[in-house]
């Protein structure tokens, strides 16, 4: 008698050995394909939708590249999440955590060939993950207390993540961009507050850094250019026909007078409002929905800038930098707080118009204007600042800093590599297999930027067994040197959670040794 | 198959379109469902124990799952046969019940099969090996009774619960952290639970994830985190004792149940329609004004103007709160929920210390934390990790962990893990065997080899010599007199589960083998199967 079937019908089921290999597989397609994109000199990658338009986007930005791609293999989709995690968290390292995840795995793979079981292979990354995090929380640098070397920190660390990116060029450039921006924050991790306009045309070094606020929208015809001393009052209140919202009201009426009559009612009305909101004694008025002809020429008349349609970001950042508080009633002027600013205007970048509201009362926000020649550029251009943004954001909170360019990684394998020899018994295997993934991130950096990585890793190790040592790769000349005169540092958060998440992803897809998977669900045909 | 003759030869049906029907019947309908069993139990033994390996199940629509919970499991399997339906039927009653051990009831039901299946083949018939089954398992649930100790703790001494929560936790990924995940556990329950009725309402512990962050930052809230922010941008991020209004309707204009028209026909009515939909708005923030609120949570959602009114008269609200987190609020401050404006009073106003928003990482996430509050029997537990599966395995093995601390307050009696229960059970049972005359007699000592495939499992998921080390065990048992002594799976040294402080509940143990003994007693009765033809 055959086998009694289980499951239900094109449900697959693979075990022990082969349902290991295939999520090393799948996990280790999913590193070699993002891996030529790590370090300085990576390569970037196209992606075409499938959808209407066939959207390009070219990137180098690990968690944007795996975010796009269809994945069948589930050991894939792991990898794939925790890209996306590390986007979300810190922001930058989302291609060294998947490609640490990758080799981990790989290495692993070795040693499950060897017939070593993978709990004691998890348990050996346990401890080597544990130790390589207390080597790097003891070589770490906090020069929180020296505000000056702090910033020259932030601005090391901005180059850096930068450096990978196509905004490498003007490197310099955007990292003091991307520092005024963060310090403006003062601590706060919510980048909502700095907005980044792309506008095409110009070059990447046109961009610049705004100390007002800047918001995509036209004057209304018939009012004023230009206003000083600005008094805003930000809301958002339908300025359209303005309904009565009690629940089953109607109009009906019976002769084409009574019409009128209530039109009548209605635009006065409408009138009331505006009569209202003026007399909170303002000359700009934004609002979140449309603002229909009759209130605005209302507006035209008392000489009040009227905005509408600002979106709904744009609203509340203009709130928070105008300190005003957005309104929907106006029935008591005096206790509305009002949005100040010194000076709104129109200005013209490109061929566009936009409203630059400058001299504002809160510093905390700001606007940085992106310019370069092409939607893609620009595109990469936001995400590369976005990374930059993120990080250092994430530096200010938590000042710890490290140098870079391969220089933690060959730190920790360094330590790893001792923790093996103390270790007795078969761990230890995995503890050396752990350092050996470690060293895999400089090798890859190196071999992205054509270098001899054979030769230079060894130079680099040997450099590292020496007492301290600033040693790393430096990819523009193409031998070691000396990571502090190069003024290439990392942040310690971003490292540390490369560290974890992919010895965190890694133990889940090796401690796998069965996959299941369900028929895929029917889709109905309405073809 | 299935056809009768008459006295005079002629055939007649039984059963309706017998033709498209299969069946299957006596021993071989016996066997084949024994057979899905024990594949079932099969996937899962490997499972089982500290060094147990984890499945990766994708769901028709193509999420992943991680997990080694034998519920989660075998709920995620889409499982099509009969038989095996029944053992996630009984790995899901024990996780109902008991909160853990969903693994372990499926292996030893699976065992005992394979037990059955062996004297089938002698020719035993199957209600005998039912009723030896039933004996030898109701003599196993004495024994442990017997070997079980009481186990004291105290709200200040914690430390024994702890233990437990934490051996529940070594075979789950969270192990890393199993001591700080224990701990937060047992605080949890201990918040929550009636020491004097020894109850645990487990509804009051709220578990909340969010992707990011380690799994080192996952805390215990003494109060409610809700998934939502102020309905409004600029209303303060931070309220200190807060009087809290917990309302369930919206601030909107008023749309009656019955059907209504109200015709506009002058000017007049216009206006003074106008008229009372703004005073409208006006009053329902007065009257949560009047009594005192200091924060409004509803469960639907504002109009833009009531929005900016309550601003304007700096009242925080939040908005299109979930009926379940409006429930557990209002016990947390010992609120009422309030279903009508004319309603709210003083008193129906619930009472936290601290409200606070807090923001995570580089998106814009936040959460509400009502901490503080006065009854502060409703607790959350917000776990932090690297990714969604690792979050979603946290909460699952954070659950066995919380249902092992309950359990543990209505009934403080445990057994020693690590199969050392199982072994000492297996040897009882033997012993007891020799003791019964009939047919029974088998059936009892082949339950006692079925119990042995426990500690088996688990030497054979630490990459141990399966055999060797059970044979060791169980001789050490007898001759030591000792019934602690179990696999050591974390390799250790020493097999004394109670130097190990390895421990689990005695009623989860006891629930494990009457329930596996049931479902099969169940299936061993079944000589029948009749099921619509595949083609």
């Amino acid at each position: 008698m055959a086998a009694a079937r289980l499951l239900k019908d094109e449900a697959t089921e693979e075990k022990g050995d082969r349902a290991r290999m295939a999520s090393f597989i799948g996990a280790m397609a999913i590193a070699d394909l993002v891996k030529t994109t790590l370090g300085p000199k990576g390569m970037d990658k196209i992606l075409q939708s499938t959808g209407r338009g066939r959207n390009v986007t070219v990137t180098n930005d690990g968690a944007t590249i795996l975010k796009s791609l269809h994945i069948d293999n589930p050991a894939a989709k792991v990898l794939v999440d925790i890209s996306k995690v590390q986007d979300d968290e810190v922001g930058d390292g989302t291609t060294s955590v998947v490609v640490l995840a990758g080799e981990l795995l790989r290495e692993a793979e070795k040693l499950v060939n060897q017939k070593i079981h993978p709990m004691t292979i998890i348990a050996g990354y346990r401890m080597a993950a544990e130790c390589a995090r207390n080597a790097l929380l003891l070589k770490v640098k906090d020069n929180k207390q020296d505000p000056d070397k702090f910033k020259s920190d932030l601005m090391k660390i901005a180059m850096t993540t930068l450096s990978s990116k196509i905004l490498s060029q003007d490197k310099e450039h955007f990292a003091k961009l991307a520092v005024d921006a963060v310090l403006r924050l003062k601590g706060s991790t919510n980048l909502e507050s700095i907005q980044i306009i792309k506008k095409a045309g110009g070059s990447l070094k046109d961009s610049f850094l705004d100390e007002g606020f800047i918001l995509d929208k036209k004057i209304g015809i018939g009012q004023p250019k230009r206003i000083e001393n600005a008094k805003i009052l930000v809301a958002n209140t339908a300025m359209d026909t303005d309904k009565v919202k009690i629940y089953g009201a109607r109009v009906r009426v019976d002769s084409m007078a009574r019409v009128a009559e209530i039109e009548v009612a209605e635009k006065e009305k409408m009138k009331q409002k505006v009569q209202k909101i003026i007399a909170h004694g303002i000359n700009c008025f934004v609002n979140r929905q449309l603002i229909y002809n009759f209130p605005e020429e209302l507006f035209a008349d008392a000489g009040i800038l009227a905005i509408e349609h600002a979106d709904f970001d744009g609203i509340e950042r203009l709130a928070l930098v105008t300190g005003g508080e957005i309104a929907s009633t106006f029935d008591n002027p005096e206790s509305v707080k009002l949005g100040h600013c010194k000076l709104i205007e129109e200005i013209m970048i490109g061929e566009d118009r936009l409203i630059h509201f400058s001299g504002v009362e809160m510093g905390q926000a700001c606007t940085v204007v992106l310019r370069g020649a092409s939607s893609h550029v620009l595109d990469e251009a936001e995400r590369s600042l976005h990374d930059a943004l993120c990080v250092l954001s994430q530096t200010v909170n938590d000042s710890r800093v490290l140098l870079g360019g391969g220089w933690p990684e060959m730190t920790m394998a360094k330590e790893v590599d001792e923790l093996a020899r103390k270790t007795p018994g078969k761990k230890s295997h995995a503890i050396e297999a752990f350092s050996r993934s470690l060293q895999a991130i400089p090798t890859i950096i190196s071999d992205n930027a054509g270098l001899d990585s054979a030769e230079l890793i060894s130079q680099l190790r040997a450099e590292h067994h020496k007492d301290t040592t600033n040693a790393g790769i430096d990819v523009i000349s193409g031998g070691v040197g000396d990571m502090d005169k190069l003024g290439i540092s990392e942040s310690f958060k971003v490292k540390q959670a490369v560290l974890l998440s992919a010895t965190e992803a890694a133990e889940m897809i090796l401690r796998v040794d069965e996959i299941i998977t369900c028929a895929p669900r029917k889709r109905e045909d309405r073809m | 198959m299935a056809l009768a003759f008459d006295e005079y030869g002629r055939p007649f049906i039984i059963i309706k379109e017998q033709g498209q029907k299969s069946r299957l019947r006596g021993l071989e309908a016996q066997k084949a469902n024994i057979s899905a069993g024990k594949a079932v139990a099969r996937i899962l033994r490997t499972s089982l124990g500290p060094k147990g390996m984890d499945k990766m199940l994708q769901s028709p629509d193509g999420d992943v799952v991680i997990t080694n919970d034998g519920a989660t499991i075998l709920e995620q399997m889409d499982v099509d046969n009969q038989i095996a339906k029944l053992m996630v039927e009984l790995s899901r009653s024990q996780d109902y019940e008991i909160g853990d051990g969903t693994t372990g009831v499926v292996v030893l039901a699976g065992a005992l099969l394979e037990q059955a299946e062996k004297l089938l083949e002698r020719g035993v018939h199957p209600i005998r090996i039912s009723e030896g089954y039933e004996m030898a398992s109701k003599l196993s649930a004495e024994h442990l009774e017997s070997i079980s100790q009481k186990f004291e703790f105290s709200v200040t001494d914690i430390e024994p619960l702890v233990q437990t929560c934490m051996t529940t936790l070594s075979s789950k990924i969270v192990n890393r952290c199993k001591r700080a995940l224990a701990e937060i556990a047992v605080k949890a329950v201990l918040a929550v639970a009636d020491l004097e009725r020894k109850d645990v309402n487990l509804e009051l512990i709220k578990v909340e994830g969010k992707v990011g962050g380690k799994l080192e930052d996952t805390e215990l809230i003494y109060g409610i985190l809700v998934d939502k922010d102020m309905s409004h941008p600029q209303m303060p991020k931070r309220i200190e004792n807060a009087n809290i209004a917990i309302l369930t309707c919206p601030f909107e204009p008023p749309k009656p149940k019955t059907k209504h028209k109200i015709d506009i026909d002058t000017v007049e009515k216009f206006q003074t329609l106008r008229q009372q939909e703004q005073n409208y708005f006006d009053d329902m923030v007065q009257k949560c004004k009047d009594v005192g609120a200091t924060l409004v949570i509803c469960q639907w959602g504002f109009d833009d103007e009531a929005n900016h009114l309550l601003m304007h008269r700096n009242l925080p609200a939040v908005r299109w709160v979930g009926g379940v987190e409006l429930e557990l609020i209002a016990i947390a401050t010992g609120g009422r929920i309030v279903p009508r404006f004319q309603e709210l009073t003083t008193e129906k106003l619930g009472k936290a210390g601290l409200v606070r928003e807090k923001s995570f990482g580089t998106t814009k996430d936040r959460m509400l934390y009502i901490e503080h509050c006065a009854n502060s029997r409703a607790v959350t537990v917000f776990i932090r990790g690297g990714n969604k599966m690792m979050i979603e395995e946290t909460k699952r093995s954070l659950h066995d962990a919380l249902c092992v601390a309950r359990n543990l307050i209505r009934n403080n009696s445990i057994v020693y893990g690590g199969g050392s229960a199982e072994i000492s059970c297996s040897i009882a049972v033997e012993a007891a065997a020799d003791r019964h005359p009939g047919v029974e007699q088998y059936a009892i000592r082949s339950f006692a080899e079925a119990l042995d495939s426990i500690p088996m499992a688990l030497a054979e998921n630490s990459g141990l010599p399966p055999i060797d080390t059970l044979t060791a065990v169980k001789s050490q048992q007898i001759k030591e007199n000792n019934p602690y002594c179990g696999i050591d799976c974390n390799d250790v040294g020493t097999n004394n589960m109670r130097e190990q402080n390895v421990f689990e509940t005695l009623i989860g143990k006891q629930q494990q083998i009457l329930l596996a003994t049931q479902v099969v007693k169940m299936i061993l009765k079944i000589d029948d199967v009749i099921s619509p033809s595949e083609y």
